[in-house]
């Protein structure tokens, strides 16, 4: 079983979100979508100022097996990308819930964070998509 | 629940990733794909291919259909124990699959073909044999277990005793010698120095601890892919198949032509074939920036037309996207691939592009 920490919220589409105080959340992939997808090898994060829609595609992670969309769980503007993904990809397999960050993004609407799932409700959803 | 190697039980208890491989329940990595890759080309890895397929010939007639059978010419081998490649021909002159096989002696050879064409193979064997006095037996009781890498050769002198020792120490590369319980081929998959060991089943799992404990990491089929792939080697099924024959997937260099006079099946189709001129090759491709080449992906050539990425993936070694691809003749030095939208631009290279933990890429790339 991987690891789902119950301060985060989480999307479908395997995002988790981290809400802060400041009307920002921040995003990346969890630990089931990056054992997943296996090592990575690339990451393609958003420009700063994008504008993001929610459920849009506005980043990509490639592994050597697969390329794959993220997808903002928010509408809202990047105000940072993690940089650091570009030379070291693996953060996202090792440091998923840290280091492995994808985006930080400037909240449009709060009301965008009731669609997502808590904790036990993500490991629901797992373990839904694995029967 | 699909088919299971001896190894099986070993593979969950070094925490494999399990995934199906035609039909197989096998590993696809213990942990992380891209360490096990450096792990081959800096030290030792072992691979449990014990899905693949182990063909006995035997009897008097063994060279004459072997002859008959393969695109390759048996009559090469001069000396006992040594190997070769060879596609296996339909009479149109795709491929049915590609194989290795050993020359043991006057009336016994030995083929390694594909897990995933193991079927289609026996039958087509079978049903040529029927012509010649020899005997075909599939050896599914026994296991194989590849080990590669630069420390491979001293690491399994390491676990074995002197009798089989003494004999690797006489093995050249891609010969084998059968000695007591072990038929040990000095051939592989990854451009590595290393072995291919097939023994008794019964045998596997003793022999995969006992190298794990000299430091050989197990490998999966996740890595087995890349390190092929850097190392120029085709897969079946993806490079060529029954459809695309060798001219057209770079292996013209295992078709001996010579004699003018044997006739191998798929020989004439092929001849009209090289008469007419292929309008397609399969060539090395690198990525020129960042991004991962996948198979399928479509190949553009200016002024030329367009290609296929039949195997594609990310090379560890370099740090950069490869491929092989299929591509019109014309094709130069360059072209450009469709990314997922993205036309982005490529270079055109001769394979292999690693060999012994080496790149052989270009300096200016």
């Amino acid at each position: 079983m991987s690891e789902i920490p119950g301060e985060l919220k989480y999307s479908k589409s395997h995002e988790w979100v981290q809400i802060n105080d400041d009307g920002t959340v921040l995003v990346g992939i969890t630990e089931h979508a990056q054992d997943l997808l296996g090592d990575m090898v690339y990451v393609e994060v958003p420009e700063v100022d994008h504008e993001v829609e929610v459920e849009e595609a506005c980043a990509v992670v490639e592994s050597v097996k697969a390329a794959s969309d993220i997808y903002s769980p928010v509408s809202g503007i990047v105000t940072e990308s993690n940089e650091a993904l570009t030379d070291s990809p693996e953060l996202v397999n090792s440091d998923p819930f840290g280091e492995g960050w994808i985006m930080r993004i400037k909240l449009a609407d709060r009301a965008d964070l009731d669609a997502l799932m808590d904790a036990a409700a993500y490991a629901e959803h797992i373990e839904s998509e694995d029967h | 629940m699909g088919n299971r190697t001896p190894l099986y039980d070993a593979h969950v208890e070094m925490a494999a990733k399990i995934v199906d491989f035609a039909g197989w329940d096998m590993p696809i990595n213990y942990g992380s794909q891209i360490e096990e890759h450096h792990q081959v080309r800096e030290d030792a890895g072992m691979f449990d291919v014990s899905h693949m397929t182990v063909v006995d010939l035997n009897g008097p007639d063994v060279v004459v259909f072997l002859r008959k059978l393969l695109a390759n010419d048996v009559a090469r081998l001069k000396q006992e124990g040594k190997a070769i490649y060879s596609c296996m021909l339909n009479p149109e002159g795709g491929v049915i699959d590609d194989l290795i096989v050993y020359y043991m002696n006057a009336k016994w050879f030995r083929m390694v073909v594909n897990s995933s064409t193991r079927e289609k193979d026996i039958a087509w064997i079978n049903q040529q044999a029927a012509f010649f006095d020899v005997h075909v037996s599939e050896r599914t009781e026994l296991a194989m277990i590849a080990v590669q890498g630069p420390n491979a050769i001293e690491k399994v002198k390491q676990v074995m005793d002197d009798p089989v020792t003494e004999a690797l120490n006489e093995l050249g590369v891609f010969f084998a010698v059968d000695v007591g319980d072990f038929f040990i081929g000095r051939t592989g998959y990854t451009g590595e120095d290393g072995y291919e060991i097939i023994l008794p089943e019964a045998m596997a799992e003793k022999l995969w601890f006992e190298l794990s404990e000299v430091g050989v990491e197990p490998i999966g089929l996740g890595a087995r892919d890349t390190l092929r792939l850097e190392a120029g080697m085709n897969l079946y099924g993806a490079d060529m198949d029954e459809t695309i024959g060798p001219l057209e997937s770079g292996l013209s260099w295992t078709v001996a032509w010579e004699p003018a006079d044997r006739d191998f099946i798929g020989r004439e189709s092929l001849e009209v074939l090289r008469e007419a001129k292929p309008t397609q090759k399969l060539v090395g491709l690198v990525l020129q920036g960042k991004g991962v080449f996948r198979n399928h992906q479509k190949v553009v050539v200016a002024g030329v037309g367009e290609g296929e990425i039949t195997s594609g993936s990310f090379s560890p070694t370099l740090d950069k996207a490869i491929a092989f691809a299929r591509v019109p003749v014309g094709t130069e030095a360059e072209c450009s691939v469709d990314m997922r939208g993205r036309l982005l631009p490529a270079r055109v290279v001769k394979v292999p592009f690693v060999r012994n933990g080496k790149s052989c890429l270009p300096e200016d790339i």
